[in-house]
């Protein structure tokens, strides 16, 4: 078997993202707000669409920070809905996403022709064509596939900004009071992590789509949060899946020629399935039936 | 019967609550003094938890102010000490009995600091005095009841503070724990701690407390333990609420907005 | 113009076609939405209308074609499936419900979009039309369509009506439903068979990326109008049906548009505007009413520091006076005293202010109350006289004639408050 550069491109820079996505969508989890991840992820469209169509290009701090804006803008709607409304929290979410989603999917329409977005590539992304995207500098110097470079700037971010707010996100992940007594700004630190999984849904977005990017959000980490006992290794096995997914993901796509996010997602779910069914039968073949009434119950 | 104190560690004054449009606790007025080991008592729904919330900040405080060594909380913040509830928190997070101690640390480090050796020295001594060294790298899902509440006493132990609001420790703890928490609180308070503590068992509150802080939507007592635990306050305190009180707390409900706020 | 008269006047039987297909579909998702909704499980049918497209990708592939039937029963099991597995992890593992309902929709939905881009690869003609299970497109329906959406449509409609009751207790009370016999258990995986039902009816027209909107947002906005169920069942129909029909028009006038985004335009227009306009609970009523406090606080203030210069036997006051009462208020002030001029509650004499008999009335009530309150806070609260005057001052613009009387008998009406002035009544000076 030869080095396939492609192959190994797309896998790099899906792992990138996994890792990404899989860190901060750790803290989702913990924190009960998977679907919040869902309402940003689909937030952001309208946003990317418009920035799209005002820069005229696919680069540039315009659309990630207009596009990051939106989601964050998505989640401070979420949270009048809920608390100065008084609609109830799920519904909120509901309302919000699925209207700012269909804005952006009127918006591609109303532009179609003029800007190089379509309705598919929402959906799923188009990983398979990085490798064809290149930046070529003044003297002709290739320096690699453009999305593999906004997939590094991303993980680098996330990993700094992980690293050091650490204590801060365990601390208001798990007890949001306590940390506000200690003076913890909870607010803020809610603020800048809805902030990063916008960037990051952004910056994912051409690779995997508005809507996969929840698959990797919430999977890899629900995975890895059933089969370990404390944060710092839940984030490793977070990080382990997620370049498994990525491998295993493009190998399918390959093999059965269809679209590398949807495999990823797919296998992510498998991986999942497998955690799960691990977590129940060890459940059943170490505690007595008597142990777990609760369970049977409900 | 509120007994008011000289140069209290806490001063609550005139304080009015409410969650979101609903009065909770009206004009609470009351001082505590020094070295105190206060249990505060009454029926549900009396605003116990409410009281010691909106003390942290945790709850909008719709009429009078807090002081704390004579001072507002955020001047004296590294000194006060919150215990929440139990069930308030999940216990299936991914974190260690040592974990959760060490976050007693977290407020002395300032903004991106990680905790240290030093941190981690205080957090096991803080984990030996409650008597679950042995637990400090157990999950703390597979911990029973009454040593997660360990854990949470352990961890207001490592924040050092000089004074304590405690939520209802003793609910849902084994009795051997119940006692062990009692004695550190006496000893804490021997040393000069002042520990307030919400309490629901009202016949094991003069065992344990030298104070008692009676509520029922407003403060019905407050005073040296002996002085306050008698027939007429109890009834008082347990024998239904005001029905002005409540009916107040209806007017402001159906307004749409809390009309004490201002 | 021309397409709006030509849509609306159904005479296109192909119109007639796809309103009566969205009517129904608007109907039977709106009425299940409504309970998913009041059960707090809204997010659920969002995940079921995302797990549905592996079943329509898996119908399209055993079928070979766009079969309807196929689609639909394709739709159902996978989405059956979801319902199930969404119910068993939540169950039996530690994750939470709000992760697992995440990441049920993120992996069945990849699945999906794997299946259909590898039937895209294969390029089969026939394929055009299951990229409009994406975001609907309602004019692409045909009677055979019609024939199987709205049955399906009809049928949750009936069964809805059938166990109407029935619903309403497993969802307000289980337990009370339990207890008089009700066999739960089956009437929820009645409901959850429907609920799944009527997502699979509006893949086709709405698409299933937005289909949870046509569950969602009908009875949010529902919500603000009435506290009773059967009223907030047939206004969310309503919104329903009106923005269903106002998507397929659009998507009908103007030629690519999808019609799942419009309609979600349209129900999350009349969502919002339910949010700021409803009744009694709209942000705007309440924005009002607040409004309204604030001006009567004042009002009230400027009446009693008339009353308490009374009370210093002075008859009047300067206006400049009452406005040093009310700093950084001036404006405001003075607006009031013009008010209260028009309502004959004061007189103006040059700018020397003077209560009239029925300002009088109104100022001696707002006294009035305000050493009520202090005298019930010293008496029943145990506050000392130096600590009760703050909460009167807020309670004094609230209370009713109803709980004044209250507060007079369980004070035993009095004549003094706790820093012995008069309790001024209707009766004396």
């Amino acid at each position: 078997m030869t080095f396939d550069v492609n192959a190994f491109l797309i896998i790099l820079t899906g792992t990138l993202i996994a890792i990404s996505c899989g860190l901060l969508g750790s803290f989702l989890i913990l924190r009960n707000m998977a679907m919040i991840g869902d309402a940003i992820s689909h937030a952001v469209l309208p946003g990317i669409v418009l920035a799209f169509f005002f820069s005229g290009q696919r680069e540039g701090i315009a659309i990630i920070i207009g596009a990051g804006l939106l989601g964050i803008l998505a989640t401070i709607i979420i949270d009048y809905l809920s608390n100065k409304v008084k609609l109830q929290n799920d519904a909120s979410i509901g309302v919000t996403f699925t209207w700012l989603f269909a804005i952006g999917i009127i918006l591609i329409t109303v532009f179609a022709g003029q800007i190089d977005l379509d309705q598919d590539c929402v959906l799923y992304g188009e990983i398979a064509y990085i490798p064809l995207d290149l930046i070529v500098t003044e003297n002709n110097t290739i320096l690699g596939p453009r999305v593999l470079w906004i997939a590094v700037i991303n993980v680098i971010l996330v990993l700094l900004y992980v690293g050091f707010m650490y204590k801060e996100l365990k601390l208001t992940s798990f007890d949001r009071q306590f940390a506000q007594t200690i003076g913890f700004s909870t607010s803020f630190i809610n603020l800048s992590l809805m902030g990063m999984v916008s960037y990051t849904t952004v910056s994912s977005f051409e690779a995997v789509g508005a809507i996969l990017v929840l698959a990797l959000l919430v999977v890899p980490p629900a995975t890895a949060y059933l089969l370990t006992k404390k944060l710092k290794p839940m984030l490793l096995l977070t990080i382990l899946i997620g370049f498994l997914t990525s491998l295993i993901g493009y190998y399918l796509a390959y093999f059965i020629d269809g679209s590398i996010a949807g495999a990823m997602a797919s296998v992510s779910g498998l991986f999942l399935l497998v955690a799960i069914v691990y977590v129940t039968l060890q459940k059943r073949t170490s505690r007595k039936p008597i142990a777990m009434p609760t369970e049977l119950k409900a | 019967m509120i007994t008011q104190v000289q140069k209290p560690v806490l001063e609550v004054h005139d304080l009015t609550v409410s969650y979101g449009r609903n009065p909770v606790l009206w004009n609470i007025d009351f001082t505590l003094p020094k070295g105190s080991l206060a249990g505060i008592i009454g029926p549900n729904g009396a605003g116990k938890s409410s009281l010691i919330k909106a003390i942290m900040g945790l709850l909008e405080i719709n009429n009078g102010y807090i002081k704390v060594f004579d001072q507002g909380l955020n001047e004296v913040r590294k000194k006060i000490s919150y215990v929440p509830q139990r069930e308030s928190v999940d216990w299936d997070f991914p974190a260690s009995a040592l974990d959760i101690v060490q976050m007693g640390t977290y407020h002395k480090l300032g903004l991106f600091r990680r905790p240290g050796k030093a941190e981690k020295a205080l957090a096991l001594d803080c984990l030996k005095k409650v008597g679950m060294e042995k637990y400090r790298d157990r999950q703390i899902s597979e911990l029973s009841g009454g040593q997660q509440q360990r854990v949470f006493i352990a961890r207001a132990l490592a924040q050092q503070a000089e004074i304590y609001f405690m939520d209802e420790p003793f609910a849902g703890v084994d009795i051997s724990t119940e006692n062990m928490i009692v004695d550190l609180l006496k000893d804490m308070t021997a040393e000069g701690k002042t520990v307030i503590v919400v309490h629901h068992d009202i016949h094991s509150a003069p065992k344990y407390f030298d104070w008692i802080i009676m509520l029922n939507m407003y403060l019905v007592a407050s005073g040296p333990t002996e002085k306050v635990l008698t027939e007429a306050l109890l009834e008082k305190t347990f024998g239904g609420k005001l029905s002005l009180l409540s009916d107040a707390a209806q007017l402001i409900k159906e307004k749409g907005f809390n009309p004490l706020k201002s | 113009m021309e397409d709006f008269v030509y849509f609306f006047s159904f005479q296109d039987p192909n119109v007639a076609m796809v309103v009566a297909g969205i009517t129904l579909l608007s109907i039977s998702a709106a009425m299940v939405g409504t309970f998913t909704f009041l059960d707090k499980k809204a997010l659920l049918g969002d995940a079921i209308s995302h797990a549905v497209l592996p079943g329509v990708c898996l119908a399209f592939m055993f079928a070979g074609s766009k079969n309807p039937y196929w689609i639909v029963l394709g739709a159902f099991i996978t989405g059956a499936i979801s319902t199930y597995a969404i119910e068993w992890i939540s169950n039996s593992t530690k994750l939470k419900e709000d992760t697992v309902i995440a990441a049920v929709l993120s992996v069945f939905f990849g699945i999906g979009i794997l299946l259909l881009t590898q039937l895209q690869q294969t390029g089969d003609a026939a394929l055009s039309g299951l990229d409009h299970f994406l975001f609907g497109n309602a004019i692409s329906i045909v009677y055979e369509d019609l024939m199987v959406y709205g049955i399906l449509a009809l049928l949750v409609i009936i069964c809805i009506l059938v166990f109407y009751k029935e619903f309403k207790l497993i969802i307000f009370n289980p337990s009370f439903a339990e207890s008089v016999g009700l066999p739960v258990k089956r009437l929820k995986l009645l409901f959850n068979t429907l609920l799944v039902m009527a997502v699979v009816t509006g893949i086709q027209a709405i698409g299933v990326v937005l289909m949870a909107a046509l569950l969602i947002t009908p009875p949010a906005a529902a919500r603000f109008w009435s506290n009773r169920l059967h009223v907030i069942l047939m206004l969310a129909v309503l919104f329903a049906v009106l923005s269903g029909i106002a998507g397929a028009f659009i998507s009908f006038a103007v030629p690519h548009m999808p019609t799942g985004p419009w309609v979600v335009m349209a129900i999350s227009f009349i969502a919002f505007a339910s949010f700021f306009f409803a009744g009694k609970k709209g942000i705007l009523s309440k924005w009002y009413n607040q409004r309204n406090y604030q001006q009567k606080i004042h009002r009230d203030h400027i009446l009693k520091s008339l009353f308490q210069a009374l009370e210093k036997n002075s008859k009047t006051l300067e206006k400049d006076e009452i406005m040093e009462y009310f700093p950084g208020k001036e404006k405001l002030t003075r607006t009031y005293i013009s008010k209260l001029e028009q309502e004959n509650k004061i007189e103006l004499e040059g700018e020397k202010l003077k209560l009239t008999p029925s300002g009088l009335v109104e100022a001696k009530r707002v006294v009035r109350l305000h050493r009520l309150w202090e005298l019930y806070l010293a008496q029943y609260l145990n506050l000392a006289p130096d600590h009760v005057h703050d909460m009167a001052e807020k309670m004094e613009h609230l209370l009713t004639p109803e709980l004044e009387a209250k507060l007079d008998a369980s004070l035993d009406y009095p004549t003094q408050d706790p820093h012995h002035s008069k309790i001024p009544r209707d009766n004396d000076l």
